[in-house]
């Protein structure tokens, strides 16, 4: 009887444990979601509507308008065209650089290669605003404050350490045989890079664009620091600049922080794969 | 190039000790060529400024005026300086907070959702969602959820009859709001605990079940040893993320109420950016290295007695 009765119990307790399981999942899920929809639905609504208590989720009416008025109160498009051009010139920087390190610190032997990776990796401990300072003096120096320059630089000069770590691992799991094969084939040093390494690594290179892109996106420090003329802000700084801004309401600030934010959840949406494999591949095997 | 490889590869008389040598060369040479952004990097935007700003800490300068040797003056302010110790304290307090209660919270729902919950691959979609957007539009967002009269949160309170502070005006929750922004954003974290438990060799579990081990003993014994590597990973850049926050406090509070929130950064960024004390701010900029450097060097330190590796050789 008794034996019986805690077999039914150890029976019970895997669907309970499991369905118990389920329901703090999806509270939790609620909450991540909650603020999202709580944004979707202010800058939908008219103004009045917005202080309404208690709060209503539907917008009735809804109002599509706050979009377009949300980009005219400020030049927006200036700012989404400066994000555009400084994201995609960043990430290409990103790519680029980092690929050649990467690939320089997995295939060649040289002096020093082992203590200079060890530097690599030790820059990622590093963060930016502990080199601010004179990075600001070199550029002012440069008369490159108020350009796109020092924010675009970097990336092109070895972009993150991070990202260097993360080819450099992908490209050891790329059997050596390869590049030789290539070799006798004819390729030189830059050919196997191109022709092979590159094309082999495309997903990998993929995850270094999407951290990149999210990174560049959403970066406020450095456009903060290196930026002064509105004509050249970017999204970050044009969405600081609306917050005080003498016409904004709540309703356009939550319409101009969903426009900033659409990006990022398509890329995440259409790349999802890519981000999942990118954030546990360097947790997991970092 | 493809030439010249083609000699190089040509068998010479001069001996094969001297052509490995000269290929040895070679190789080298590629590898510094491949390396050499990261090299002319390192140098100019890395190691020179930090060069930089240790003798800069030592000078007072305003950029307008010639640079001055001070000495030791700017960290002798620093020591009295009672902003410098409270943005020091809102920090490792925020650090305090932040890095545990992500962990637990990262490791607790990987956990859960381990439990083979249906709709895995959604629920993982919707807690990694807020992990994709950052940087002020996030901040906006927040400061509204946070309206005391009419934000989401306080609108919740209400309902279930409790009255909410003025969370980002209160200097006792405008520290506890951040919190609550980067723990919304835990999911980042989360994934990567749950592929550390996915990664663990099931037959590690099926031994452990037919000794008899329940699932206390699993969990403690063989889930989150296997699990510390991740962990470590996890807290050294947590730790790092929350010395660097910036845009949020910059956007959400500016520092305040009452400096309840006024962190490292914002501080060293008034310093530097807003009244031109470039000198003192080096020196701000320098603590900060150092701070970071003895709490890697402690991490790594003390990870040799917590983190398990099944074996040094295995991976990256």
């Amino acid at each position: 009887m008794r034996t019986r009765q805690t077999g039914n119990l150890k029976k019970l307790s895997a669907p309970l444990v499991s369905s118990v399981s389920f329901l703090i999942v999806l509270a939790g899920a609620a909450l991540m979601i909650l603020p999202f929809l709580w944004m979707l639905s202010t800058s939908l609504k008219p103004e009045a509507k917005v202080f309404a208590s208690p709060p209503q989720w539907i917008p009735d009416p809804i109002q599509w308008s706050n979009f377009s008025k949300s980009l005219s109160v400020l030049p927006f498009g200036v700012y989404y065209r400066n994000t555009v051009i400084i994201t995609a010139a960043t990430i290409l920087g990103d790519v680029l650089t980092a690929a050649l390190v990467a690939y320089g610190f997995a295939r060649f032997r040289f002096p020093g290669r082992n203590a200079l990776f060890v530097l690599v990796l030790s820059t990622i401990m590093l963060p930016v605003q502990v080199m601010i300072i004179p990075r600001f003096i070199l550029f002012k120096e440069l008369r490159w404050i108020d350009t796109f320059i020092p924010i675009i630089l970097p990336a092109f000069l070895g972009g993150s350490a991070f990202y260097i770590f993360l080819l450099r691992q992908f490209f050891l799991t790329i059997p050596r045989e390869l590049d030789d094969a290539a070799k006798i084939d004819g390729l030189g040093t830059l050919g196997v890079f191109s022709r092979i390494m590159l094309p082999l690594s495309k997903p990998s290179l993929a995850i270094v664009a999407i951290f990149s892109f999210l990174y560049n996106w959403n970066d406020f420090f450095s456009p903060l620091i290196f930026l002064n003329s509105e004509s050249k802000y970017t999204l970050a700084l044009g969405l600081n600049f609306l917050k005080g801004h003498f016409f904004s309401t709540v309703s356009l600030l939550m319409a101009a922080a969903v426009l900033a934010m659409v990006p990022c959840l398509l890329l995440f949406f259409v790349a999802q794969k890519y981000f999942i494999q990118g954030v546990v591949f360097t947790g997991v095997k970092g | 190039m493809t030439s010249s490889e083609r000699v190089a590869r040509a068998p010479r008389v001069s001996g094969r000790i001297a052509r490995s040598g000269r290929i040895a060369r070679k190789e080298a040479i590629s590898g510094y060529l491949f390396i050499s952004p990261w090299l002319v990097g390192f140098l100019v935007l890395f190691a020179g400024p930090i060069v930089a700003s240790l003798l800069l800490s030592f000078c007072q300068w305003d950029i307008m005026s010639p640079l001055k040797w001070v000495g030791m003056a700017n960290y002798e302010r620093l020591i009295r300086d009672e902003l410098f110790w409270q943005s020091l304290k809102v920090t490792g307090l925020f650090t305090l907070l932040d890095v545990p209660l992500c962990l637990f919270l990262g490791i607790g729902v990987a956990l859960l959702m381990n439990q083979k919950v249906p709709g895995l691959s959604f629920f993982r979609t919707v807690y990694y969602l807020p992990s994709v957007v950052s940087g002020v539009a996030v901040s906006l967002l927040w400061i509204w959820i946070y309206n005391p009269d009419h934000g989401l949160l306080n609108n919740f309170l209400r309902n279930v009859g409790i009255q909410g502070p003025q969370w980002l005006q209160d200097p006792r929750w405008a520290l506890l709001a951040l919190v609550g922004v980067s723990v919304w954003q835990v999911g980042g974290t989360m994934i990567i605990y749950l592929a550390g438990i996915q990664g663990i060799p099931t037959q590690l579990f099926e031994a452990a079940r037919i000794d008899g081990a329940n699932r206390g003993q699993i969990l403690f014994k063989i889930t989150l040893p296997m699990l510390t590597p991740v962990i470590f990973y996890n807290m050294v850049v947590g730790i790092i993320k929350s010395l660097q926050t910036f845009t949020e406090v910059y956007v959400m509070t500016g520092g305040g109420p009452n400096n309840a929130t006024l962190f490292y950064m914002l501080n060293l960024y008034r310093n530097a950016f807003k009244w031109f004390k470039m000198g003192y701010a080096s020196s701000l900029a320098w603590i900060l290295f150092l701070l970071i450097l003895v709490c890697t060097l402690f991490l790594l330190r003390s990870s040799s007695s917590w983190v398990y590796y099944e074996s040094e050789t295995r991976g990256g």
